[in-house]
């Protein structure tokens, strides 16, 4: 199986459908993309190129906005993109909270 | 006379035509200081389907006298006792009589007028092993789809869950509501984004903008508490924003039309799709609107839920008391990790060994055998969490419920 899922024809993003180790490559439009550092299941990755500011689209829905350009097979989460709506609360190694805005 | 797909022929039939699952015998507190005895009182009787819930808080609150009302008279609950410091402030012979008003065994022990500690926990027992005795001879009866109240949450959410758990519980939705069963979605906190798509399905234009309403209401609530409802683990499993949380929550509703907007307490008066409005209404007050999932899954119970179907990602642990919780799990990882917690691995669907619709049609014959008396795997593993907090709403007005006039 793929492991990476085009969950909505229009979305600019995959799922991974496992966790994929550091290296591991991934054929996203024709193209051979190695993993920079190990992801978990349910992470996403670009499925193109993503300006900055540009919405992303999951389920053909935008689920927040571009904060980097983002190259294609890269990780997109926490460090390049932002909610349109509310921040993101993380915990650092479970010692500080850190806001994503 | 319209002929609905049979559910159980263990149900008991309730004085307000209701039905339920489960004969519980509930011990409640009301207030913290009368806790502990009345932990003392039901932890004798834990394996014989005696439950534990209550309130802490000593100052009154109309909200949570509405919630312990509708819990201690919930078709799955068949006997109460109520248990009391003395001095708190809530209302509890008001809650003795609308539980008397129904015809159940009920009680009250107030421990100031028992002699105190020891002695009311002795009371208790002894009151909870007679209402045992008589719910043993209940009359079963059989309860078709239509009578059956379905809630849903999910708890734990990572990047898996909206792909597997939650669009399979919103197939198994869109089974029972075509069976007139009553489904109630909820938080309205994890629905923000997805307000457009939303009052697309309301069955009138007017509850539209009510769900719209409703959204609006969660997002400034959260925005001035400064915090969404999303925890760090969810940023574990993948999830990125509150938003994208929303639509993998979202997606447990399935797609039927969305029959009206009820409020903690409300219960569904036909078969049909509720959104379960939990965000108090009014000035913020009181602080987070739940401040977990087992607040959600109260209120839920609260409305009517005979059962919940509860979808994981991360792997939550939990049950409750009075209705039973079927965990799916939406993470292959997390199943194998947890797999004694879980009822239903919808996990399988990212791995290519089940469809959507296979696991959907799992959950629904899984509830079949809950109602039949099979026990979820938190029923079995003793989970009765439960938690209940001060909030304040209107009631709702007829254009919340159009097809009931």
């Amino acid at each position: 199986m793929q492991p990476a899922i085009r969950l909505s024809p229009t979305d600019n993003i995959l799922v991974l459908a496992r966790s994929l180790n550091a290296g591991e490559e991934v054929l996203i439009g024709g193209v051979v993309h190695a993993m920079n550092t190990p992801l978990g299941l349910g992470h996403k990755i670009a499925a193109h190129k993503i300006a900055a500011g540009e919405k992303i689209l999951k389920y053909g829905a935008p689920i927040g906005s571009a904060t980097a350009e983002i190259q294609p097979g890269e990780h997109v989460h926490l460090h390049n993109m932002k909610s349109d709506y509310l921040p993101t609360f993380t915990l650092d190694e479970g010692h500080e909270f850190h806001k994503h805005a | 006379m319209t002929h609905y797909p049979p559910l159980t022929n263990k149900a008991v039939l309730r004085s307000d035509g209701r039905k339920g699952i489960r004969n519980v015998v509930a011990v409640v507190y009301l207030v913290e200081c009368a806790h502990h005895v009345a932990r003392e009182v039901q932890s004798a009787f834990r394996e014989q389907g005696v439950h534990l819930l209550g309130f802490s808080g000593c100052y009154p609150n109309e909200y949570s006298f509405r919630m312990l009302r509708s819990l201690c008279t919930h078709p799955n609950v068949g006997a109460v006792l109520l248990v009391s410091l003395g001095c708190e402030g809530f209302n509890r012979k008001g809650l003795l009589e609308a539980i008397h008003e129904t015809g159940r065994p009920a009680d009250l022990l107030v421990i100031q007028q028992t002699g105190g500690t020891r002695s009311t926990i002795q009371a208790g027992r002894n009151w909870v092993q007679n209402a045992i005795k008589e719910l043993e001879s209940a009359p079963l009866t059989s309860m078709s789809m239509n009578e059956l109240v379905v809630g849903t949450v999910c708890g734990g959410s990572d990047g898996t869950s909206g792909i597997t758990a939650n669009p399979a519980i919103g197939r198994a939705f869109d089974r029972l509501v075509t069976e007139k069963a009553s489904c109630i979605f909820e938080e309205t906190g994890e629905l923000i984004g997805c307000e457009q798509i939303m009052v697309s399905r309301a069955v009138t234009p007017e509850l539209g903008e009510i769900l719209n309403d409703s959204v609006a209401k969660a997002a400034r609530y959260y925005s001035i508490l400064g915090h969404g409802s999303f925890a760090p683990g969810n940023a574990d499993g993948g999830l990125t924003t509150q938003e994208e949380k929303s639509m993998g929550a979202y997606s447990k509703s399935g797609s039927s039309a969305i029959s009206g907007l009820i409020k903690p307490g409300d219960i569904p008066r036909m078969g049909g799709l509720y959104l379960l409005d939990v965000v108090p209404d009014g000035d913020v007050r009181f602080g987070f609107p739940n401040i977990n999932d087992n607040a959600e899954i109260a209120e839920l119970i609260a409305c009517g839920s005979h059962v919940i179907l509860f979808a994981t990602g991360r792997g939550s642990v939990v049950g409750s008391a009075i209705s039973p919780v079927i965990k799916v799990c939406a993470n292959p990882e997390t199943f194998r990790n947890l797999p004694e917690d879980m009822d239903v691995n919808a996990g399988r669907i990212l791995e290519g060994l089940a469809s959507l619709d296979e696991v959907g049609d799992e959950i629904h014959h899984l509830i079949t055998r809950i109602a039949d008396g099979h026990r979820t795997a938190s029923e079995s593993l003793g989970h009765q969490e439960f938690v209940l907090g001060y909030k304040s709403f209107e009631p709702i007005g007829p254009t919340c419920h159009p097809t009931y006039q």
